[in-house]
């Protein structure tokens, strides 16, 4: 009798449809995986076993329950349930006047056909992961894993033991890039569960300067899964702004971890614009390892209805003379929950560190909620940190000035939504995609009602 | 145009108008002068429309409309404009695109088709000029990281733009040197018509050089003591006020009837 009581169990948990996955991929590919990938996936695999899906009374999950994601029936998307990506189904998520190359991901695979190639600055290899990992690309071999370490949490892992769709970057040293580097990874499956581990390595070479935009979207309404992670890598002098998209459907789940790292006098600057996702968490880990570097990370989401956004950031300072300054703004509507944790590490070495952090919130209803919470963990003592969230509404005097001039309540209202996202925006410096999350905002808050 | 009576008005609880008359007729420019803390700025603030502001008595009669029915935006829509003494930095707005919104909004209360970018960009040139704005300032978000100097002369390029029927210019003057005053006057005077009306509010008599009033009105306590003309802003300049305090205090906190 205690027997059939536990055989179930013990069959229900060797079941999980991730480690089925896992096992799934380790039979098709692994075997002729080259040995330093097969060694990513193994360990991915083990931590994830090992500590399995955080819940809430993890101290990093709090607000943020993953057992939705835990529930789901993951498995690789299938071909009988891909809506077809065409030119005109995926031109939403594409910035029109572009001409420069756009890499388009179709569930986790590049789809040539979609995808552009041209007008790469000569010397910049942009491969798709699985060529990398056949050519066994020593600069690829050199860095991926190495940043995103398996034990950073279970997605992480999730995503190492999985490893095998996505695409590297490399830029040459002194090269600088003018045309903007674009990546779509679109999702299509029309079944819940549909999951995709998408990889992003970019090496930026010393003294090289790039900038590269990460979307994320879906064409289906159904419960599927994104687990991306990106890693970047700032040689000495590198400058790389590094432009992060997120407009999954609203019934889908969205995880993303981006780890950086960077070298002497490098200068990075990352945005996080998270729109879309029934729940996303984004967590974005710069580490400033050598003196002079300057890391600027900023941060729009938006959200409404029962969607739930949550940030992570974590800065590591290990060396002195380093700068980061942080910008997170956040519109929370309807019965959105938003969720940012920004934590600055000052470590003993870290003298002359100047780091600021600031998080804006607005609430557009009384049911949003907004859980911010800065973490200032500093052990150098001749250091400039300062903090400030806020959580609020409209400031009266602004809503005044634009109707003592003629505009309307609800249009000041929403010209000041706008606005607030706008300041974020603003600091994008590729004029294309500036001007779609511009249209996209006037669209969500200041287009009259038909 | 404008009839104030007996106006009352409150913030907070405590008492700052105490029955304030004042009347202004087309083509007409008051000065309302007063000590601090007299109650300049809440007339002014009542005036648009400010809601921190609780009116417990009296009335404004705007072109035979009650004002204090309408809301801030329908009072601008109908032509009441405030210059104000702290314009507000408006972080992501364009100032272009706000002027334009503000335009718009008028230009269609008053069955007038809106104007599109290009006529747009045209008329704000002109009064740009006027003003002696540098055109950057129209690519910049309102009034952020402007001067003191450009954010006043940002509020009368705002009012050449709207063409209001009631200006009122809550010290407008104060912050600025004379090279600016005289810019600022010189606008404000483009502007006089006889359709039209202007209060000036003002703490010296400088600005009263460049725009010459009608009228003068000491406003202090909460109500006007005093009603001149434009001698009674040069009297207060080398005088004080102290002369006209305390004849206000000895004749038991009444104003002096004076007729306008």
């Amino acid at each position: 009798m205690e027997m059939s009581t536990i055989a179930p169990i013990l069959s229900e948990t060797k079941a999980d449809p991730f480690v089925l996955s896992y096992e799934t991929l380790e039979k098709s590919v692994d075997a002729s995986s080259p040995p330093w990938v097969r060694a990513l996936r193994h360990s991915g695999n083990a931590h994830f076993e090992e500590v399995g899906f955080p819940d809430t009374s993890h101290e990093e999950w709090r607000f943020t329950n993953v057992g939705p994601i835990s529930r789901l029936n993951a498995h690789a998307p299938r071909a009988e349930d891909l809506i077809a990506a065409t030119p005109e189904s995926i031109s939403p998520y594409l910035f029109k006047s572009l001409a420069s190359t756009t890499l388009v991901f179709v569930n986790g695979v590049l789809d040539l056909a979609l995808s552009c190639l041209t007008g790469l600055t000569k010397g910049v290899e942009v491969v798709d992961l699985p060529t990398a990992i056949r050519q066994e690309l020593p600069w690829v071999a050199a860095h991926l894993g190495r940043y995103a370490r398996v034990d950073e949490n279970a997605f992480v892992a999730l995503n190492g033991s999985m490893i095998e769709n996505g695409v590297a970057i490399r830029i040459p040293a002194n090269v600088k890039v003018e045309a903007p580097v674009f990546i779509l990874f679109l999702s299509t499956s029309q079944a819940d569960g549909a999951t995709v581990h998408s990889r992003i390595l970019i090496v930026a070479g010393h003294h090289s300067e790039a900038r590269v935009v990460e979307s994320h979207a879906g064409l289906a309404d159904s419960a599927y899964f994104s687990n991306s992670v990106a890693e970047l890598v700032l040689e000495e002098g590198a400058k790389l702004e590094h432009c992060r998209l997120q407009f999954e459907r609203t019934t889908a789940f969205h995880v993303a971890t981006v780890q950086a790292h960077q070298a002497r006098s490098s200068n990075l600057t990352t945005h996080s614009i998270s729109l879309g996702a029934r729940l996303a968490r984004i967590n974005v880990t710069p580490v400033l390892d050598a003196e002079g570097c300057e890391c600027t990370m900023n941060g729009l989401y938006v959200a409404e209805g029962d969607q739930l956004v949550d940030h992570h950031t974590t800065i590591h300072h290990a060396k002195p003379n380093c700068n980061s300054h942080e910008f997170y703004h956040g519109i929370l509507d309807g019965k959105a929950q938003g969720v940012f944790n920004g934590k600055i590490f000052v470590r003993p070495d870290a003298q002359r560190t100047d780091a600021k952090q600031t998080n804006r919130n607005l609430l557009l209803s009384d049911e949003a909620t907004i859980n911010t919470k800065p973490q200032l963990e500093i052990f150098a003592d001749d250091v400039k940190c300062t903090h400030g969230a806020t959580v609020g509404q409209l400031q009266d005097e602004a809503i005044f000035y634009l109707r003592a001039r003629g505009i309307g309540l609800e249009a000041a209202r929403r010209m000041l939504v706008h606005a607030f996202a706008s300041s974020i925006l603003n600091r994008i410096t590729i004029d294309e995609v500036r001007t779609y999350l511009d249209d996209q905002m006037f669209d969500l808050f200041e287009r009259p009602p038909a | 145009m404008l009839e104030i009576k007996n106006l009352h008005a409150e913030a907070a609880g405590k008492k700052i108008l105490k029955g304030l008359n004042l009347t202004l007729r087309k083509g007409e420019v008051h000065a309302i002068m007063g000590p601090n803390g007299s109650g300049k700025s809440t007339l002014a603030q009542v005036l648009a429309g400010r809601d921190a502001y609780e009116i417990t008595a009296g009335s404004i009669t705007y072109l035979g409309q009650d004002l204090l029915d309408l809301e801030p935006e329908e009072r601008a829509r109908e032509g009441v404009f405030l210059a104000f003494q702290y314009p507000v930095e408006i972080p992501g707005v364009n100032s272009t695109y706000f002027l334009k919104a503000a335009l718009n909004e008028l230009r269609k209360h008053r069955g007038l088709p809106e104007l599109d970018a290009i006529d747009f960009l045209q008329l704000v040139k002109e009064k740009m000029k006027i003003l002696e704005l540098p055109q950057s300032l129209l690519n910049r978000p309102v009034n952020e990281g402007f001067s003191g100097g450009e954010k006043k002369r940002n509020e009368i390029f705002q009012m050449a733009v709207l063409e209001p029927r009631l200006a009122v210019l809550d010290e407008t003057d104060s912050g600025l040197d004379i090279d600016a005053l005289r810019i600022v006057a010189e606008g404000v005077n483009k502007l006089k018509g006889p359709e039209n009306a202007q209060l000036v509010i003002t703490h010296y008599q400088r600005l009263l050089d460049y725009i010459v009033p009608d009228f003068v009105h000491v406003l202090y306590d909460g109500k006007i003591i005093r009603t001149g003309d434009k001698s009674l802003a040069l009297d207060l300049e080398e005088r004080g006020y102290d002369w006209l305090l305390e004849a206000y205090e000895k004749n038991g906190r009444r104003a002096e009837s004076v007729p306008a």
